[in-house]
């Protein structure tokens, strides 16, 4: 055992176990029951979009972040000029 | 009156058909009437648990099938007379049980026993809804460490969705039981302690058992720890919990660290909870 290793012995990860659960299991009590909601909303909303404009599916960029108070979902398209400029 | 008991948790491997096994043979030590049901079909292990996989010759999927009676499929332990085991079948798979013929054993085991023990099989599938479909009581078996809380989690969502109880809106009680609990690594932090569980998961303590070689032990000559070796910490506390079950109130004892000699030489605190 290394000088550092016998120091460092101390520093406990038993209240990161509990900090990491705390967090994912507000999220995942939220969504019990329920279809994965990001997906939900990713495949309505992209729904809605490609009514109006044509969407490539490989330029689409989809992004969940959970955090502690917030969530976000970032739904990323790149629409084509041409679109634009009819518009 | 009796009581349909589930023994849970998502997660395999947490110790569900051996605190089956040991909570089902100390009630029965007890004097109750009791039955232990494996519901983990294709992979029944309950029997070898407690000493009868010889004596295996038809299982809980004949009998909800029809092809036996009940009494043709229950096995009486050797040890204690009130105790009887209903082995899975290890030939089919979980479809073979339906919930109408599950729901026709119970209540036939109803008539008969004051305890029905169901060992559910690990996951969220089939088998582990109808294992806790028709339970009064459920014992979450659960594990100090993240996967096994964040399973059970998701399984007292279950219980509280899935269970008849919960869709008639009667009470379901259900109870925690912490196994493989090491006090010496909670003490230095390296493992969640006992009321960081409760706290995540929001049921009440059943029991802990601590990590402990007689299990395996037990496990290896096939015989519940509450019988192999009652003496031992792990029967003691499965003893305990049993007691708790019956409604007797029985104090808690968190298993304590045993301090070596380096700790005592530099002083470092025990847990005194």
């Amino acid at each position: 055992m290394s000088i550092l290793n016998f120091f460092s012995r101390n520093r406990s990860s038993a209240p990161v176990a509990k900090d990491r659960l705390q967090l994912l299991l507000a999220h995942e009590r939220v969504l019990s029951g329920r279809p994965d909601l990001a997906a939900v909303l990713q495949k309505e909303i992209l729904a809605v979009i490609a009514k109006h404009i044509p969407i490539d599916q490989d330029k689409v960029v989809v992004k969940l972040d959970r955090g502690a108070k917030v969530s976000t979902l970032e739904i990323d398209i790149e629409m084509p000029d041409e679109v634009i400029a009819q518009g | 009156m009796s009581k349909v008991m589930v023994v849970t948790s998502g997660k395999g491997g947490v110790g569900k058909t051996t605190s089956s096994a040991s909570l089902g043979a100390a009630l029965a030590q007890a004097g109750q009437n009791v039955v232990v049901v494996d519901f983990d079909v294709g992979l029944r292990n309950l029997d070898l648990v407690m000493g009868a996989e010889r004596r295996v010759v038809f299982d809980l999927v004949n009998v909800v099938q029809g092809d036996a009676k009940l009494p043709q499929a229950l096995i009486r332990d050797k040890r204690v007379e009130t105790l009887y085991l209903l082995p899975a079948s290890q030939t089919r798979d979980k479809d073979a049980l339906t919930e109408e013929g599950v729901g026709r054993v119970i209540a036939e085991l109803r008539e008969r026993f004051d305890w029905i023990v169901c060992d559910s099989p690990a996951g969220i599938e089939k088998g582990a809804q109808l294992a806790m479909r028709f339970a009064d009581i459920a014992v979450v078996v659960t594990n100090p460490e993240v996967s096994s809380v964040r399973d059970s989690d998701r399984i007292i969502g279950m219980l509280d969705s899935k269970t008849l109880r919960a869709e008639t809106g009667e009470r379901l009680e259900k109870h925690l039981l912490l196994t493989r609990y090491d006090a010496a690594r909670a003490t230095k932090g390296e493992m969640m302690k006992v009321e960081d569980i409760l706290e995540i998961l929001a049921i009440p303590l059943l029991g802990i058992v601590a990590e402990s070689p007689d299990v395996l032990t037990a496990s290896n000559v096939g015989s519940p720890v509450t019988l192999h070796n009652p003496a031992s910490a792990a029967a003691r506390s499965y003893t305990d919990a049993a007691r708790r079950l019956m409604g007797e109130s029985v104090a808690i004892n968190t298993p304590a660290e045993k301090r070596g000699l380096m700790s005592r030489l530099f002083g470092r605190k025990a847990t005194a909870a």
